[in-house]
């Protein structure tokens, strides 16, 4: 294989392999396959297995912390040998007490209030990048992190680093293969260049570049198009506010600045100090061995330390002590000296030292407010330092919180020294780390302190979860003939009654103020028996204002107690836009337009209705019609429910044969919908298995023999009844339609929804082209439930097949007992007239919202054809079993 | 056609791969090797299954692995090495 061909296989996005040889290809890709290998194996170990690695490794960096440290030293000639032991001390003891306990393997979190796990799935080879400026550290602890989280790595550290790095590297798996790791889990490149780099960021096996150093490896990393951890440079802005303890402050910032000379990113930049303490700062830190610089000591400076071409930091200084510095300089300061401190009047390149300065240099800035002090903080932290690290000092829990909203830092050290403070587990309960997430704005993925999570793929085991049901219905039903006198029961000063004008007429509203309780003000509130209108409502509502009502008595049809329902609305929430309250949702409980729940008045809403069909009197629905827009708003809500519904057939025995047929296939739709819908549960099944066994038995009766009492109230109820079930459980695709073809014709409620059912039926008890999605329900069961209905009604049939045709049977027959028409073409609606209609028809049933609810979801397709399919109609019923022969 | 039918110790996996790689000389069709008390492999079992993948492609005899248990079918797939073995239960 040439190396081409290599590189072809190997290397995912072709890239130039310029300073590569046949050699160097195969060299590193040997340290591919072996890492591969290794986290293969890894992939079958346990938890206990794991942990059983880490901790000898631990006490290996431990034992070895003083070793790597020297070496560390020796090598890079930066950095403080102590701070480095202690560094490579936090890496292993610090971030093991973090890790010890954490489950890393397997199921790694249980949440079962939300049925899920969480589970752990390893990366497979790592591709790290270590810095010079903390070497051994962050070797130690991206080692022990690996082992954790069962991958492979393959190092890559800075090359005027290498010796030390690879050394702690040997360490680190000499500890692990000897406790069980697989052999090759821990590479070092040899000699690394930046050909190896970015041969082995774009390497097709690698699972993550976790890049920890300067802008350049960072942005290699994150341009490779592989997943990387890129974590690289800050420019911490510390604000030190006149409340804050000073003594600790200065020494803190001390302490962190002075950390290993300055090389940790997350270490004190620019010092913001309030003018009322600053010269008792300054004093405090030149008091603690802080040289603090002249005008002109701090000009020698910036023209030393930071290079003018750049304006970043010059590489020589990172690292250094204070005093060499200061020697290299020309700067005279004490020997001893901790810290240059240098004023600057601004931030940005005019005040070089403002950027980044891995030494200890520190700038400082005298602000006259807070409202400067977190200003320069602001230019400090967006130059160079976004979403790295910054601190506060101030007993002010205000200025802290501000400084925390206005300043974009993935650590905001507050009271305690900002470099050790961001690594973590020493001043704070930050996880413990040695790689900061910057977030977007330092071109990072996260913000996070970079822990073993990150290594790993959380995999959620997302369990089926029993979404609560409901059943919601008004307190209080009464039904039966002469339910109305109930209505005594109900005190009330004043009392609006909503109806109609023929309902006043014929005499139904004398009845009901005839059993209203006594010494009550009644007011009666005539609207057109239309749809409720938007000036209709107003006209209301002025009313009930007028007359105070505590009590609304909707006397009417589904038009009058709808109207009822929305003049209950904006008479007690007279601030809720009904526009608003309409907006379309998905699920009940997450819908965004939330109902109004303060009221500025009260009133009981008791609805009479006088059809039986609609079921107004306990639903939770109303349409609003806005004459002038030509709109209509359906608003829905429990709270627009009535508080007591009066289900009384003396106001139905007048009602004419075309509205009992109408209104009667209206309850039939209802409960045949709400018994296959979605959202069916048992306590809507037995309403709507309850409504349509009504139905097929009184209907026919009330129809024909329309004074027959006991039909007139089973028809009655089984409207309440259904209503109750579709108030729960919702409609369908047939209402869809039924609401679609209804307002272009022109073809009354219950008339539309005739013509639909019984091809409704047969289409939803096929094989769906399309399955709905639903958590309520398991498997498609429509079907099964249209043959429990046909059960129900002892039709006959052995299979569910003939079941299903049976109830279609049963349905059609029905249809033409009541003389409804066969077809739409029936209607005299021409097929020409129909054709340019129906694409609309279509796109407006697709819009509807009662479908959400229908078990299979309808594709425009088969709108159009369930359309087509009601034009050309249903040919006679043939089943054998019908009706009338049926006991019920 | 002959079939070879040997069984995988876990004690000694690499070795018993080996030996198995040695038996093969092209006249059988295939050799069945039964994996079923193997839990585990380490690398130097991947690199064994390795080279028997590629000694039964020289002489083009199909290896049929069986009862391997998923912890180890997973090592293989991450490996890039199922297609090169024929599994059955």
């Amino acid at each position: 294989m040439t190396v081409a061909d290599v590189v072809k296989e190997r290397v995912q996005i072709p890239l130039a392999v310029e300073g590569l040889s046949a050699e160097r290809i195969a060299y590193l890709e040997g340290l591919v396959g072996q890492a591969r290998t290794a986290a293969a194996v890894f992939s079958q170990f346990t938890q206990e297995d794991v942990d059983r690695i880490v901790k000898p490794m631990v006490l290996a960096g431990l034992a070895q912390a003083q070793y790597l440290a020297r070496l560390a030293v020796e090598e890079t000639r930066l950095g403080v040998l102590e701070d480095k032991v202690i560094k490579n001390m936090v890496a292993s003891e610090f971030v093991y007490n973090y890790v010890k306990d954490k489950r890393t393997v397997g199921v790694i979190r249980e949440i079962p209030e939300r049925n899920l796990i969480e589970m752990a799935e390893p990366i497979g080879v790592l591709f790290s990048l270590t810095p010079i400026t903390n070497p051994t550290s962050t070797v130690l602890f991206k080692c022990i992190m690996a082992i954790k989280t069962r991958n492979a790595v393959i190092f890559s550290p800075h090359p005027k680093a290498w010796h030390c790095c690879a050394e702690a590297v040997r360490i680190m798996y000499e500890a692990a293969v000897k406790h069980g790791a697989p052999e090759g889990v821990f590479t070092c490149i040899e000699s690394p260049t930046l050909p190896d780099n970015a041969y082995l960021m774009k390497h097709k096996d690698i699972g993550l570049i976790d890049a920890t150093g300067g802008p350049g490896v960072v942005k290699a990393a994150y341009s490779s198009g592989k997943p990387a951890l890129g974590v690289g440079a800050g420019n911490t802005p510390v604000y030190l506010e006149k409340t804050a303890d000073v003594n600790t402050a200065v020494v803190d910032i001390i302490v962190s600045k002075t950390f290993d000379n300055g090389t940790i990113c997350a270490s004190e930049q620019t010092v913001v100090i309030d003018d009322e303490i600053y010269d008792a700062v300054l004093k405090k830190f030149a008091d603690l061995g802080a040289h603090i610089c002249n005008e002109k000591e701090t000009k020698l400076l910036e023209r030393t330390v930071i290079d003018p071409e750049t304006g970043f930091m010059q590489p020589m200084a990172v690292g250094q002590k204070a005093a060499d510095i200061a020697r290299f300089v020309g700067l005279k300061v004490k020997p001893d000296t901790k810290l240059l401190i240098a004023p600057i009047a601004g931030v940005g390149r005019q005040h070089p030292l403002s950027v980044e300065k891995l030494f200890p240099v520190l700038a400082v800035y005298r602000a006259k407010s807070v409202a400067e002090a977190l200003r320069v903080c602001v230019d400090v932290n967006h130059a160079g330092g976004i979403g790295h690290t910054a601190v506060v000092f101030s007993r002010n829990e205000e200025v802290i919180r501000k400084f925390g909203e206005v300043i974009n830092a993935g650590r905001i050290i507050v009271n305690s020294p900002g470099s050790i403070g961001a690594l973590g587990a020493v001043y704070n309960d930050l996880v413990p780390t040695f790689s900061f997430g910057c977030g977007t704005g330092g071109g990072n993925s996260t913000t996070d302190n970079v822990n073993v999570f990150h290594y790993l793929n959380i995999k959620r085991v997302a369990r089926r979860t029993q979404n609560h049901m409901w059943f919601r219905v008004p307190n209080q039903i009464y039904f039966n003939m002469n339910a109305v006198e109930n209505l005594r029961q109900f005190p009330s000063l004043s009392t609006i009654i909503v109806t109609s004008p023929l309902l006043e007429q014929i005499g139904h509203v004398d009845i009901v103020r005839r059993h209203i309780c006594p010494k009550t003000q009644v007011h009666v509130q005539v609207i057109p028996d239309a749809e409720p209108e938007v000036k209709v409502i107003a006209l209301g509502v002025e009313a009930l204002n007028f007359y105070k009502a505590d009590q609304i008595i909707a006397l009417g049809g589904g038009s009058v107690i709808d109207a009822a329902k929305i003049m209950k609305l904006k008479y007690e929430s007279p601030e809720a836009d009904l526009e608003y309250l309409a907006a379309p949702f998905l699920d009940l409980r997450k819908r965004v337009a939330r109902y109004p729940t303060e009221k500025a008045n009260q009133a009981r809403l008791i609805a009479i209705s006088t059809t039986s069909g609609t079921g107004s009197e306990v639903t939770p629905f109303a349409v609003l019609t806005d004459k002038e827009s030509g709109r209509k708003v359906t608003l829905a809500d429990y709270s627009l429910t009535p508080d007591v519904a009066i289900v009384d057939p003396q106001f139905v025995m007048t009602m004419p044969k075309g509205l009992t047929a109408d209104t009667g296939i209206d309850c039939l739709t209802h409960a045949l919908e709400a018994g296959v819908s979605n959202y069916a549960s048992p306590y809507t099944d037995s309403n709507a298995m309850q409504a349509i066994r009504l139905v097929f038995k009184y209907l026919p009766i009330a129809y024909e023999h329309p004074r027959d009492e006991e039909a007139r109230c089973m028809m009655h109820n089984a409207a309440c009844i259904a209503a109750m079930a579709f108030s729960n459980a919702s409609v369908g695709v047939n209402h869809a339609l039924a609401h679609a073809f209804g307002a272009r014709f022109g073809v009354a409620h219950g008339r539309a929804n005739a013509l639909m059912l019984p091809h409704v039926i047969a289409y939803n008890a096929a094989v769906p082209s399309k399955f709905m999605p639903s958590p309520y329900t398991k498997g498609y069961t429509a079907h099964k439930k249209y043959a429990t209905v046909a059960d129900l009604l002892s039709l006959g049939g052995h299979t569910v097949d003939e079941k299903v045709k049976n109830l279609i049977a049963a349905t059609e027959q029905l249809l033409d007992q009541l003389g409804f028409p066969r077809s739409i073409a029936e209607l005299g609606i021409s097929k020409e007239e129909f054709e340019r209609a129906v694409p609309e028809l279509a796109r407006i049933a697709f819009e509807d919202p009662s479908w959400r609810s229908n078990p299979r979801m309808p594709l425009m397709t088969e709108l159009v054809e369930l359309f087509w399919k009601a034009y050309e109609g249903r040919a006679a019923p043939k089943v054998a079993s019908t009706v009338e022969h049926t006991t019920v | 056609m002959n079939a070879v039918f040997l069984n995988i110790d876990e004690a000694r996996v690499v070795a018993a791969l080996r030996e198995a790689g040695e038996k093969l000389d092209g006249s059988e069709g295939e050799a069945v090797l039964d994996m079923a008390s193997v839990g585990r492999i380490d690398s130097g079992a991947v690199r064994a299954l390795e080279e028997l993948a590629r000694v039964a492609d020289e002489k083009s005899v199909k290896i049929v692995l069986r009862e391997v248990n998923v912890d180890v079918y997973k090592v293989l797939k991450l490996m890039k090495l199922t297609g090169r073995f024929s599994f059955v239960n």
